[in-house]
């Protein structure tokens, strides 16, 4: 399970895969509040699950910095450290 | 034939269960078993979670009611901007992720024997119990203010009958009428409710019934979003909505259901419509429970939500105090997910880790100018407290484009958080 996850994650370092787990890392699963898991949804809130890793921690790193303007999302990447942006994002890339 | 190891150990248990009968049989081959009380939104989500977390358990949601009312967006119901049907889920896709629905009330829990009394007398055995019963009234906290007289002065702090009786106070209501909300002091469920509520109220009245006042006599001197609802009140509503806040004489002291009267230290109001939101307390199994302190809530530890005064029992969404965390649908959606990862680590033998959450609640002030405020949360010296320098309310200063947007996504929130709990 871990290989084919850091297989599918590429770069992502041992340390940032052995994070992957069944088990979301911190956060994660409170992104579901917004952002639709269930297929049965329809939000303008964009699906993170299959979403591309490198995309989410931009996403974040700039809603973080101010680069990007949110409505609420520059609010919420302030309580996020790069390390758990990497996880959640890889955790995320890795879903189907 | 030489039997493996493995198959060795098949037949010991098979010739433990013809021995010992079919009790031990069926408890080595069903897995742990945990009990849900309360299918809101925090005790729905948490049950679907567990399931998620791991297949294995056997999760059991004890819920008297076959259809859950929202209390999100229940205010736009109220003004007859939405009709109550918009706010009400079955429990039929949950039932559907393998969870058993008990439809019943819990009217007892034996902490130390790990088990839940049922209304008919029953007994359900568990290996962790998740307690999540939301909010009960303090009747009689305020005086005056009991079911019978929430009857005439409805509180519509539970979506239903309330908040139909409030709506249709409102449209009976002839023009020129004393519109009266009462907010309570903290803590109670959805800290900018009232004010969402308030300004509605006022929308309604300023289209529907312009010569009529809308008055909120308040138990506190600030609020959440207080700014920018003060500025939208100013710009939207001047002249039809005042606020009296305790300083200035805002506490309601008692009411008079048959009149319609509310007493404040400073004088008397008689209304033609009044809303009485009253002050609350953890739903009542908390309390029968144990798990409550003097505060009427239940305090718990951050990283797993077990009850501090209880082993066992987890307790989630309003009736928990979660630290910063406000009592709302999005922090008992958030909240439940962390519990059931927490519950499938412990019974599997694990250790949980160390939880992120995260809250955003957006308030209407009107149809389509919607505001917001969003936190993130950690366990810091055994409380869940604000992750420094995140966090915050819509700027003051954002263009109506923005108002507009975040009462669009305002309805997509209520449309995915149902559909998480419930959908």
């Amino acid at each position: 399970m871990h290989r084919v996850v850091a297989a599918a994650i590429g770069l992502a370092s041992i340390a940032a895969a052995a994070v992957v787990a069944a088990e979301p890392p911190a956060g994660a699963a409170a992104c579901s509040g917004c952002h639709p898991s269930s297929p049965r949804v329809t939000s303008p809130v964009v699906r993170l699950a299959g979403r591309d890793r490198a995309e989410i921690i931009k996403a974040m790193q700039d809603f973080r910095s101010g680069a990007r303007a949110g409505t609420v999302m520059d609010r919420i990447a302030k309580g996020f450290t790069d390390a758990e942006i990497q996880a959640i994002a890889a955790w995320y890339a890795s879903q189907k | 034939m030489k039997a493996t190891r493995r198959q060795f150990l098949e037949l010991s248990a098979a010739a433990a269960a013809a021995v010992l009968g079919p009790r031990l049989a069926r408890a080595q081959t069903s897995g742990p078993r945990v009990v849900v009380v309360g299918g809101g939104f925090a005790g729905a989500s948490c049950a679907r979670a567990l399931r998620q977390a791991d297949p294995k358990i056997a999760v059991t949601l004890v819920e008297p009611n076959a259809t859950f009312t929202a209390c999100p967006f229940s205010n736009s119901v109220i003004v007859g901007m939405r009709e109550l049907s918009a706010q009400q889920f079955t429990y039929e896709r949950v039932a559907a992720d393998g969870i058993t629905i008990l439809r019943t009330s819990a009217t007892a829990v034996d902490a130390p024997a790990r088990s839940v009394t049922l209304a008919d007398g029953a007994k359900l055995a568990y290996d962790r119990l998740v307690l999540a019963p939301g909010i009960d009234i303090r009747w009689g906290a305020l005086a005056g203010y009991d079911e019978a007289a929430s009857a005439q002065l409805p509180h519509a702090w539970r979506a239903g009958d309330q908040t139909l009786l409030l709506r249709r106070q409102l449209e009976a209501m002839d023009d020129g009428g004393l519109v009266v909300i009462a907010a309570p002091a903290n803590p109670f469920r959805c800290p900018p409710g009232p004010y969402e509520r308030a300004s509605l109220i006022a929308h309604f009245l300023k289209t529907k019934k312009p010569k009529s006042k809308l008055l909120v006599l308040d138990a506190k001197d600030t609020f959440s979003k207080q700014r920018l609802f003060q500025a939208a009140w100013a710009e939207l509503y001047p002249g039809l909505l005042e606020w009296v806040p305790l300083s200035k004489g805002g506490n309601v002291t008692s009411v008079d259901a048959a009149t319609r009267t509310l007493v404040t230290d400073f004088g008397k109001h008689q209304a033609k419509v009044a809303n009485v939101i009253p002050p609350q307390k953890a739903g009542r199994i908390a309390e029968v429970a144990g798990v409550t302190d003097r505060s009427g809530w239940c305090p718990i530890d951050p990283v797993t939500f077990e009850s501090k005064l209880q082993a066992g029992i987890h307790v989630i969404g309003d009736a928990a105090i979660a630290g910063a965390m406000p009592k709302s649908a999005f922090a008992a959606n958030s909240q439940a997910k962390v519990c059931a990862a927490a519950v499938a680590a412990l019974v599997a033998g694990g250790t949980p880790s160390s939880p992120k959450l995260i809250n955003t609640c957006y308030s209407l002030v009107a149809p389509d100018y919607g505001i917001s405020v969003a936190g993130v949360y950690q366990p810091t010296s055994g409380q869940l407290a604000d992750v420094p320098g995140a966090g915050g309310v819509s700027p003051s200063d954002a263009p109506r484009e923005t108002r507009k947007a975040e009462a669009v996504l305002a309805e997509a929130w209520f449309r995915t958080i149902t559909g998480e709990a419930f959908g």
